[in-house]
């Protein structure tokens, strides 16, 4: 799989997002994988994942997008890419519940009466993971042009991407590596601070604006408190509380706009 | 035709609860050669044997079925009762209507049909039942007791103290285990060295007690009386006839990388070490993976420095092979890894340390010298929080879902100290329960509260932030649903206990077995606690389950009874229910031989007349001494040439036939 | 405030409704609080992630859904992911939530409150959330 040559091809689900208010999270991702042979190419008819997976056992209209785009990408026998944090959160975890719950599963299926009916063969993976497994944060460092040498960056990891680690797969929970390898091939040398993985606030945002500052806060002061200057996320969400309730004591980027940097194609 | 008594138990409600007890006896009166039926109450009791007895006597019973529980609880009490009744006791059958039936079902119809085709199945097979005599075997005076920590050291001065000789086998260079690693001990608070050292010394000195530190066992054969075993002496790389225990190598070794495990890697030591002062032997191992001249063959300045030339790099392990009469499991527990817990940086921050961790800190030969300071600084904190529960009663899957314990009671014991000698500092006790059955120990925990101020929070910890020079312990106090936090300086975490990693392995070799946490299970968790199901074997202290200090030595003493018991016989009753080789059918496959896990089947030359032709043949043979039964080599017989006395494939048969009746 | 006793009781058709949308119960807690200690967002919450799990044992599902907790919680999942019992908080508030947002006048977020709610840096992503998790 990691050969230099050969480019591998993966189902590219954006999300809505990243069309607007976070483009930079994928210009930057889909300019940095064209150098390093990764071919994203986009699912024709995609729809919103709808934002937060649905807990509730007895709901199966609102698991239905995520389902389409996993049998998008089974049909086309390629792995199924995400880059923001939610979406990939949630149609691991329909995935799952895909390969997991026959009842659902039959719901779902008579439902959408696909041409053959969907079990679950589908693998998702966020781009961190196809950075890390398929191309090798090695053959990564390789490719930096400019290393992010000197600067105080620190990882946030947020939710989505580590909970539940049963289903997500991603990392440790609770010591996660990912994001400080990655950052680590860039050239950089990550600081760890121990709120790297706790929440953001989320959605919370909306509602009460007051409670997501505090939460965006004890972050963001986690974080300044091991002199971090810099935080990278991968989830437009955790990037406008970070930004807008977490006050300015950080300068915030999405892990593929350093990623473009240090290959200097930004 | 037999004449066969069919009695059938209602083991009070256990039975009749689901099982129409009176049912079954009717039933059982009508199958083929049943002459007598009862059911009654409790047929183990005194009332219910002598029913059987005089209905041996009456009635002329040449077959006894009791449907009662299982055979492993009774069937032994039934054999006395029909050979006091002058029949052999090898005619009577079990049939196990309780566990097999009265337990695992709910609907009495359905219960009461599955005894009475339990019951048919056990007349059947008793209709074939053969008498049998048990033989003799004798037994060796000699006990191993596995493991040199507590459990070992009391087991084996109480069986050497009868007049036994006693091997123990510590796998560590010293004996003492982790109470060596304690300071004091609740609820009594008296020094754990004090109590501990002399019995070391009292084991080293007995006369009937042998050492074999830095060793393990290799393999283990032979039954109940005549066990073999052998055990690897590992090199300890210097002669321990010649050491004077000086300690020179140890204290010039230039290698300091490796970290001291008596002091749970709060201190590095030499690659050439005593473990501890105290250690016994006071003799020192050399580290192989850590020595400079095992990895490069230069250095060698213990050997050059050592003034009674006792360091030996040539030293090559030694397998010692000996007989046992009796074996004593006392091997012992561990704590729990912390990598799945991040949320409490264990590992991530020097100051957040284990309960283990804080006795060698606290400890006055410890590494601070009994100073109480934090590992990051050596300073000395000012508040300090424990979190029990860390990894116990958890089904998560990070920890274990059993409790632990002793955390309740140490942790009382760790925060009491600190405040007792240190008023200034503040303790702080995160607890799920505070569980304390034990004598003195529920006053012990409360005098910690009420007596030195100890501030229990009925809570645990959400996460811990390191923040400058603090840990910020975030908790929940849930009495009073509040939200806490508290800038601790040092955290000590209440792991929880596990078994050995290697008990599933020590367990396969000695044919004992482990529940579903790898500690050792004893053959009745009420009547027999201290045995294990593999007859000759015993178990003592924490290697059968968390135990604390007292119970530890009460089992110890009560394991080392049971092989005093054993020991003390002249002779020791074999099952007679062991294999035969039918010769004239055996072609000389030798696939028994193969499958025999107690190596009791060889190769045996016979001589016969073919046709008055003289030739040699080559078949297998059983010796009744090794063989335990278990019937493998029958199934593995092409010909059907083998039979397992007590269990011949005619009575399985039979049982099988009545079953489907 | 006047307190009045209650009887515990897990046969009541509120708690049923609640453990059905769920599909997990709450009988495995024994209360140890890891959920309270762990919680981002407890600071808004008046009744502690811990005491949703007792009063949902003890069948005050009433308790609960009046609560600010249920509309407080970011869904962020620690408290599910540090529970040393398996159970889930977060899957058992939000069971509570539907079963409030579900009725009819329930819908804690209206859409039409959005506008004034959002600003111009606010991802979708916050918007189809918040009404996913506010509103039916």
């Amino acid at each position: 799989m990691r050969s230099g040559r050969k480019r591998m091809k993966y189902s590219y689900y954006p999300g809505c997002t990243l069309k607007t208010k976070a483009q930079q999270l994928e210009t930057f991702a889909l300019k940095a994988a064209a150098l390093l042979g990764l071919e994203l190419e986009e699912q024709a008819e995609w729809q919103c994942c709808g934002a937060v997976y649905p807990l509730a056992e007895d709901e199966v209209a609102t698991r239905l997008s995520s389902v389409r785009a996993l049998a998008a990408a089974r049909d086309k026998g390629e792995k199924l890419v995400t880059l923001c944090a939610a979406c990939h959160h949630v149609i691991k975890r329909v995935n799952d519940d895909m390969q997991a719950k026959e009842e659902l599963r039959e719901k779902v299926n008579s439902y959408l009466q696909l041409p053959a009916p969907y079990l679950g063969e589908a693998t998702v993976v966020h781009y961190l993971e196809a950075l890390r497994d398929d191309v090798g944060f090695d053959k990564l460092a390789k490719l930096v042009k400019k290393p992010l040498a000197g600067r105080k960056i620190g990882a946030y990891y947020g939710c989505l991407l580590l909970r539940p680690a049963e289903i997500m797969q991603f990392d440790d929970p609770e010591n996660p590596t990912i994001l400080e390898d990655f950052l680590r091939a860039l050239g950089a040398d990550p600081v760890v601070y121990p709120g790297r993985n706790e929440c953001c606030g989320g959605y919370v945002a909306v509602t009460d604006k007051e409670a997501a500052r505090d939460i965006s806060r004890a972050v963001v002061r986690s974080a300044t408190g091991c002199g971090v200057e810099e935080l990278v996320t991968a989830c437009p969400l955790c990037q406008y509380n970070l930004a807008e309730n977490g006050g300015p004591a950080v300068k915030l980027h999405y892990f593929t706009e350093l990623l473009a940097e240090a290959l200097d194609v930004r | 035709m037999q004449r066969i008594g069919v009695f059938v138990c209602w083991c009070g409600s256990n039975i009749a609860g689901t099982v129409d007890v009176a049912q079954v006896a009717q039933s059982a009166a009508a199958m083929p050669g049943v002459v007598y039926a009862k059911d009654y109450q409790y047929m183990c009791s005194e009332v219910g044997q002598n029913m059987i007895k005089q209905a041996i006597a009456e009635h002329g019973l040449t077959r006894v079925v009791v449907a009662s529980c299982s055979p492993r609880m009774h069937e032994s009490t039934f054999r006395k009762t029909a050979a006091a009744a002058g029949l052999n006791p090898y005619l009577v059958e079990v049939a196990n209507i309780r566990e097999h039936c009265a337990w695992i079902h709910k609907d009495k119809a359905e219960g009461t049909k599955k005894a009475i085709a339990l019951t048919r199945a056990a007349v059947a097979k008793a209709t074939l039942n053969a008498p049998l005599v048990a033989g003799e075997s004798g037994v060796e005076k000699r006990a191993l007791v596995i493991g040199g920590g507590i459990a070992g050291l009391q087991t084996a001065l109480d069986i050497a103290d009868a007049g036994y000789a006693v091997d123990i086998v510590e796998k560590s260079p010293s004996i003492g285990g982790k109470m060596a690693q304690i300071d004091k001990t609740f609820p009594t608070l008296d020094c754990s060295a004090c109590i501990l050292t002399p019995k070391m010394v009292d084991a080293a000195t007995h006369e009937n007690i042998t050492l074999y530190t830095y060793s393990e066992v290799e393999s283990v054969s032979g039954f109940v009386g005549n066990f073999e075993v052998a055990i690897r002496q590992k090199a300890r790389s210097v002669d321990a006839k010649k050491c004077s225990g000086c300690g020179l190598c140890a204290e010039k070794c230039p290698s300091r990388k490796a970290k001291s495990e008596f002091d749970e890697g709060l201190r590095t030591r030499g690659a050439i070490y005593i473990p501890f002062p105290q250690a016994i032997p006071n003799v020192p191992v050399i580290d192989r993976d850590e020595c400079t001249y095992f990895k490069t063959g230069k250095c060698g300045l213990c050997s050059k420095i050592c003034p009674a030339s006792a360091v030996s790099f040539e030293q090559a392990d030694e397998v010692i092979t000996q007989r046992y009469g009796a074996i004593v499991v006392a091997t012992g527990f561990d704590m729990i890894e912390l990598d799945k817990f991040g949320e409490y940086q264990y590992g991530q921050h020097p100051d957040v340390i284990t309960s283990l961790e804080f006795e060698r800190l606290t400890n006055a030969a410890g590494p601070t010298g009994g100073k109480f300071v934090r590992p990051s600084d050596h300073k000395k904190p000012k508040k300090v929080v424990f979190v029990q529960c860390v990894g116990s009663r958890d089904t998560s899957g990070r920890g274990k879902p059993y409790c632990s314990k002793i955390c309740c009671m140490y942790t009382a014991k760790h925060a009491m100290l600190i405040r007792d000698k240190y008023p200034d500092v503040e303790a702080s006790v995160f607890y799920i329960d505070v569980r304390t059955p034990g004598k003195n120990f529920d006053e012990f925990q409360r005098r910690a509260v009420e007596e030195y101020g100890v501030q229990y929070i009925k809570g645990m910890v959400g996460k811990i932030f390191p923040e400058q020079d603090k840990l910020m312990v975030h908790g929940v106090d849930a009495l009073s649903g509040e939200t806490v936090v508290i800038d601790a300086d040092l955290v000590v975490l209440a792991s929880a206990t596990k078994a050995k990693d290697d008990a599933e392995a020590l367990g396969r070799m000695l044919s004992i077995s482990t529940d579903t946490h790898d500690f050792f299970t004893e053959a009745h968790p009420k009547l027999r606690p201290v045995e294990s199901h593999t007859a000759g074997i015993f178990l003592a202290g924490a290697c059968q389950g968390p135990k604390d200090i007292p119970e530890t030595v009460s089992q110890a003493g009560a394991a080392a009874a049971k092989a005093i018991g054993l020991l003390s016989k002249k002779k020791l009753v074999t099952n007679p229910c062991v294999t035969t080789v039918n010769e004239a059918l055996c072609s000389g496959c030798l696939a028994c031989e193969k499958i025999c896990p107690y190596g009791a089947i060889a190769a045996k030359t016979i001589e016969l007349t073919n046709n008055g032709v003289k030739e040699t043949r080559v078949v297998a043979a059983v010796n009744e001494a090794l063989c335990q039964g278990c019937g493998g080599c029958t199934v593995a017989c092409r010909a059907g040439a083998i039979d397992l006395k007590g269990f011949t494939n005619r009575q399985i048969m039979a049982e099988v036939d009545a079953i489907c009746f | 405030m006047i307190r009045t006793k209650v009887t515990p009781t897990t046969q009541t058709e509120a708690l049923a409704e609640v453990l059905d949308i769920c599909g997990t119960n709450a009988a495995n807690c024994m209360q140890c609080g890891k959920c309270s200690a762990t919680c981002p967002a407890s600071s808004r919450m008046d009744v502690l992630p811990h005491q949703v799990v007792r009063l949902l044992q003890a069948g005050q599902v009433e308790k609960v859904a009046a609560s600010q907790t249920i509309w407080s919680c970011a869904s962020c999942f620690a408290c599910s992911a540090r529970c040393p019992r398996k159970v889930d908080p977060a899957r058992l508030i939000e069971a509570v939530r539907l079963s409030v947002v579900r009725k009819a006048g329930g819908n804690y977020l209206k859409a039409d409150a959005v506008p004034a709610l959002a600003d111009e840096a606010m991802p979708q992503q916050a918007l189809v959330s918040a009404l996913r998790k506010y509103s039916k």
